[in-house]
């Protein structure tokens, strides 16, 4: 029910079930909210603000992302593309680790958006391997946004039942809250990076559903204790999978491509039946 | 995080009810914001007067509200409140905590002037 109005026949939503809300379609609040003249006390306490003349929206601050968000997802569904919003802080190896994958996934169809602030290097390390890549700079942003990916993807003609990869700017806080309409996060961390990195950044773990534990290699160097990172993910998201992974060694690259060959597997059987 | 692109979302739907709502001038803009979002309030509270600025709400006033962050507890199975993204469950004390809300980043009600 409308927290002012009145409108509505359901129960006042509390805040998880307005997480649902958000995700589950791209509008704000689909009944009309008119200008509320003379219509008294309303339901709502507000010091110094007059009910009369308010205007009722409830309307997510981020709604027009989610909007372009929504309208990528549905493209890709039509596609049966599985797409991941790949997300780390910057030297994490995000790009390495894909051009390892573009090669071990051989002639499956495959498209990469990059996302940085300045250049064309990492279309440019993408495109060496064969793979169509499109870099998408964000100037001064700190992250994609679904408008900027839904204009990527219009360039890159993807093919049914392809993999659509997408790197976004190497920043572990603000891509967390922006949807780019993608199937799921992979949250890549480097073992060098400091085992307490979960707990520092929560959010971008608790929004991933995979965590790639990246340059194993390296770890006999760097004193690290490999177990005490799974653990401090797990203390921030219950539900996250976890590979150990090396790009450069190739330790625990099968597991990783058999990953993506099964959720994509899954997202077609999935289309398939609707 | 990025209060200036938050502040750039608040924009584009102050704008569009300002216009449905033939309504010039916006007093108050109140938003609500979970313990969760990550949201730095003084800096949402500075971007907002800078890209407000020839808006309908160019001067409005900056209204915060805050929503309590909610968790699973995945020992107790409980749904808890905590204040803290880290904090153990209040009920058992456990560490396994899936945040079920506190994210909400929503634009409540618009006063018009």
């Amino acid at each position: 029910m409308c927290t002012v109005c009145g409108c509505g026949d359901s129960e006042v939503k509390g805040p998880s079930d307005d997480h649902s809300h958000r995700h589950s379609h791209d509008h704000g609040h689909d009944h009309s909210h008119g200008l509320h003249f003379g219509h008294g006390p309303a339901g709502v306490e507000v010091a110094g603000m007059s009910q009369d003349r308010l205007i009722e929206i409830e309307t997510d601050i981020l709604a027009k992302n989610d909007a372009y968000a929504y309208a990528n997802r549905a493209v890709l569904a039509g596609l049966g593309a599985f797409a991941i919003n790949l997300v780390s802080s910057p030297g994490s190896g995000k790009t390495t680790l894909l051009c390892k994958t573009i090669e071990a996934l051989g002639d499956q169809q495959l498209a990469v958006i990059e996302g940085d602030q300045q250049t064309e290097n990492d279309a440019d390390r993408i495109r060496a391997t064969g793979a169509s890549a499109i870099q998408v700079n964000t100037g001064k942003g700190c992250h994609l946004d679904g408008h900027m990916v839904g204009h990527a993807m219009e360039h890159l003609n993807l093919s049914k039942g392809a993999m659509l990869f997408i790197e976004n700017v190497g920043n572990l806080v603000c891509p967390a809250a922006f949807d780019l309409g993608e199937d799921c996060k992979v949250a890549i961390l480097s073992v060098t990076e400091g085992e307490d990195k979960p707990l520092k950044y929560p959010d971008m773990f608790t929004a991933s559903r995979l965590a790639i534990l990246n340059k194993t290699d390296l770890a006999p160097h760097c004193d690290v204790d490999m177990n005490r990172y799974e653990t401090n993910l797990r203390r921030v998201n219950p539900h996250i999978e976890i590979l150990r992974v090396s790009a450069r060694t190739g330790e625990g690259m099968e597991a990783w491509i058999n990953w993506l060959r099964h959720n994509l597997a899954h997202k077609s059987e999935v289309q398939a039946a609707e | 995080m990025h209060e200036m692109s938050l502040c750039e979302g608040m924009r584009h739907v102050i704008e569009d009810q300002a216009r449905q709502h033939n309504v010039a001038r916006i007093k108050t803009v109140r938003v609500e914001l979970g313990r969760f979002a990550g949201v730095e309030k003084d800096a949402l509270s500075f971007a907002f007067d800078i890209v407000m600025r020839g808006s309908p709400a160019e001067g409005a006033a900056l209204v915060m509200l805050d929503l309590p962050g909610k968790a699973m507890c995945y020992d107790c199975m409980q749904e808890v409140q905590i204040n803290n993204r880290l904090d153990p469950c209040p009920d058992c004390g456990g560490g396994k905590l899936m945040p079920m809300g506190g994210d909400e980043m929503r634009i409540k009600d618009l006063e018009v002037a």
